[in-house]
């Protein structure tokens, strides 16, 4: 049972303390999280929370049931085996001097990726992409020296008319987990 | 009509058909126990200690199916409630938790005797609420019922703030309610249970295993006409016992670490186990490799999450048992498995479950049995945990459903007493027999106080034996005999209970244990019984740990006599 990467997206109750519920559920049972990633769903007084984990699908299978036992949880799928668009936003302050300035601009220009501040001594430049992509810029930039970087953990929709929304019928999460 | 967060608490018990809370009360919940006296419909126990409250609740929950609710004031009140809480969450048992809390401008501020109690309880309640408006009270009272009964149950904890008890608010009991992310499964799926009923219909060598899902879904019933029509012999769990009548022909007892040898040989050959509302618990379970290794399961359980947990399975079927049962039960053919069935008694000839010898020496299988005959099996026995709770499930026959409460996931030592307590308030029609430990007992001996304030009538055995039973069997088994903190000494337990004026005998010898089991029977109050029985009688069988069930242990040969076992088909 070789461990994957698999992206949960769940829609929680806006309630105080259910990201505790969900982080204690994890630590409770062993699960590892890679990224969590929490904002407001196109519904009132319900969030959308994406969850990375890396398990076997019987762990991560696991996890999302555990999960969707949780009162506040409205609905958990796992959406890795469907067509889904995947993206991270990340901040990235890297050391420039007037030398080689432009040539930091060049490679954020390469990665379509934005400067949003520039000091005399550092860029920062705001790049948004699925996790690759970042990590490949990363890679180019470390030469120059990187003082910080944020990055907000992946976000995930599924493409096309299946989504993961409450209210809708045949969310694709499920269906792509029916073989139990 | 306005009414304070106090009433609003109370009313809405009184709404839920609360008859009976145990609990004990402090600083923040005086304007609760200031306002209880309004609602003489509601009865309080006041326990000695709130682990004892929290047991109590159990236990009135286990006997009558209906909700238990304790409560307990902020900080430590609240911390002991924890074992409770968690007792109740590992074996879905239906409560209440109701906990004081500081002010609500003292919270997060480390005030006098504040704790974040639903903090603490978070993995071991089903879910658990903060009340910071009393406005709240009403919809969070009528949810909170509603999931402590409902699918599989569990405990739910509501942190009450002392002015929200003190506050008004508008006051009227929700109809309904939204709890969007709640979903309870109710029938299984119709492949599965094709798929199941095809299963049934071609196995050679079936068996049930029945747990406490069962005892829940109130399913004997069912589950014996579908063991009857299948011709399937039926094994349990520790909690599942009582779900099918232990006298039936078809019944083999408890499986497990200390279930028969048939039972566990039954699990070895069988090729089609199904599984009605249990989780493979470990101790059920030995070695999962050696669990069932020739069979197909069908596991069927309220709960999906426990699908899969823990051993894979052929036909998962998430629903109630009730339903499912009822649902196959028009599905399946009448069927015959006489050699499979003659396979079992044969084991049951060769690995029998007899190990009361004869000789002078008391041993408590003798005495349990004893009270079986003393009661008719028409009691509800409760127990703590250790060697006595394994005696006690594998020699008294339990043939009711609820009639066996005892302390499985958790295993906590203490159980015995607050629980019986309990029974007998949700039954006091009916005899409750606390068998214990003396160790066990000593956790929450305080309770005694409890029975004699509130009157409640629990025949209580002390199998004493001076050690730590189950523990030093391990270390007599498996450590060499070294017994490290396990040989116990004990109090006088006649004193003590004359002490807290409950009559109370000592029994040393065989011919003494009828007598007072009688004379503890025909008394009309709480009584005890000190046993002092064999000091080293292990339990056997026994899987060791890491074992398969398969390979369980034997009591070395000595003189046996076999305890009859009965049959009513």
């Amino acid at each position: 049972m070789a461990a994957t990467q698999h992206t949960l997206v769940s829609i929680v109750e806006d309630k105080p303390g259910v990201l505790n519920r969900i982080a204690s559920l994890f630590r409770r049972r062993g699960f590892n999280i890679d990224s969590i990633a929490v904002g407001h769903s196109e519904v009132a007084h319900l969030s959308r929370v994406t969850i990375v984990v890396n398990g076997s699908n019987a762990m991560v299978e696991q996890v999302r049931k555990q999960l969707d036992k949780l009162i506040d949880v409205v609905r958990v799928s796992d959406i890795t085996a469907n067509d889904i668009t995947v993206r991270e936003l990340a901040l990235i302050k890297v050391k420039a001097t007037s030398t080689n300035r432009s040539e930091i601009i060049e490679i954020a220009d390469i990665f379509r990726a934005n400067i949003v501040d520039v000091a005399s001594d550092s860029l920062t430049i705001e790049i948004t992409g699925d996790e690759d992509k970042i990590s490949s810029m990363m890679k180019l930039l470390k030469g120059f020296g990187i003082r910080e970087i944020a990055r907000t953990g992946r976000i995930a929709m599924v493409r096309g008319n299946l989504g993961t929304s409450p209210g809708e019928t045949g969310t694709a999460g499920r269906r792509a987990k029916k073989q139990t | 009509m306005k009414k304070t967060g106090a009433q609003i608490v109370c009313e809405s018990m009184i709404n839920e058909g609360v008859e009976v809370m145990f609990g004990f009360p402090g600083g923040v919940l005086l304007p609760f126990y200031d306002t209880l006296p309004e609602y003489p419909q509601i009865r309080h126990i006041l326990v000695r200690h709130e682990q004892g409250a929290a047991h109590a609740a159990d236990g009135y929950a286990r006997a009558t199916g209906k909700v238990g609710v304790c409560m307990a004031t902020s900080g430590p009140g609240a911390t002991n409630l924890v074992t409770g809480i968690a007792n109740a969450y590992l074996d879905s048992v239906p409560m209440i938790a109701l906990t004081g809390q500081v002010a609500t401008p003292f919270i997060g501020k480390d005030a006098f005797q504040e704790i974040d109690i639903a903090g603490i309880t978070l993995p071991i309640t089903k879910h658990s609420y903060v009340a910071l408006n009393p406005g709240d009270l009403p919809k969070i009272m009528k949810e909170a019922f509603h999931i402590a009964q409902t699918g599989r149950p569990g405990p739910v904890l509501i942190d009450l703030p002392k002015d929200v008890l003190q506050e008004s608010a508008e006051f009227s009991y929700p109809e309904k309610f939204n709890l969007p992310g709640y979903k309870i499964p109710t029938r299984g799926h119709p492949t599965q249970l094709k798929n199941a009923a095809k299963l049934i219909s071609e196995a050679q060598k079936p068996v049930i295993i029945a747990g406490r899902g069962v005892v829940i879904s109130r399913a004997s019933e069912e589950l014996k006409q579908f063991a009857e029509t299948a011709q399937m012999p039926v094994i349990t769990t520790l909690l599942g016992i009582g779900s099918f009548p232990e006298s039936h022909v078809l019944s083999y007892g408890m499986a497990g670490m200390h279930g028969s040898g048939y039972a566990n040989k039954a699990l070895v050959d069988t090729d089609l186990l199904v599984a009605i509302g249990m989780r493979f618990d470990d101790r059920i379970t030995g070695e999962i490799k050696g669990f069932a290794p020739n069979a197909k399961i069908v596991h069927i359980d309220l709960d999906p999450a426990e699908i899969g947990k823990n051993v894979a399975v052929s036909v998962p079927i998430v629903g109630d048992v009730k339903a499912v049962l009822q649902a196959l039960l028009k599905m399946i053919e009448p069927k015959d498995h006489i050699d499979w069935i003659n396979q079992l008694d044969e084991w049951r000839k060769t690995h029998p479950m007899t190990d009361i010898r004869d000789g002078a020496e008391l041993l408590p299988q003798y005495i349990i049995s004893q009270i079986y005959e003393a009661t008719q099996g028409d009691s509800i026995v409760v127990t703590g945990v250790g060697q006595h709770q394994m005696w006690t499930a594998q020699h008294y026959i339990f043939n009711h459903s609820g009639n066996f409460i005892s302390s499985g996931g958790l295993g906590t030592m203490g159980f015995g007493l607050p629980a019986a307590m309990g029974a007998k308030i949700g039954h006091p029609e009916k005899t409750v027999w606390c068998i214990d430990g003396d160790g066990s007992l000593q956790m929450t001996l305080q309770e005694l106080a409890t029975l004699v304030q509130d009157d409640i009538a629990v025949k209580i055995a002390v199998l004493n034996n001076g050690y730590l039973g189950m523990v030093r069997q391990w270390q007599d088994l498996f450590y060499d005999k070294r017994y490290v903190a396990t040989p116990l000494s004990c109090p006088d337990f006649v004193k003590v209970a004359e002490a807290y004026c409950i009559p109370a005998l000592l029994v040393n010898t065989r011919e003494e244990v009828m007598p007072a089991i009688q004379q503890a029977m025909a008394h009309d109050g709480p009584f005890l019984i000190n046993f002092q029985v064999e000091p080293e009688e292990n339990v056997y069988p026994m899987v060791p740990p890491g074992a398969t069930v398969a390979e369980f242990i034997e009591q070395p040969k000595k003189e046996v006599s076999s305890w009859p076992r009965r049959s009513t088909l």
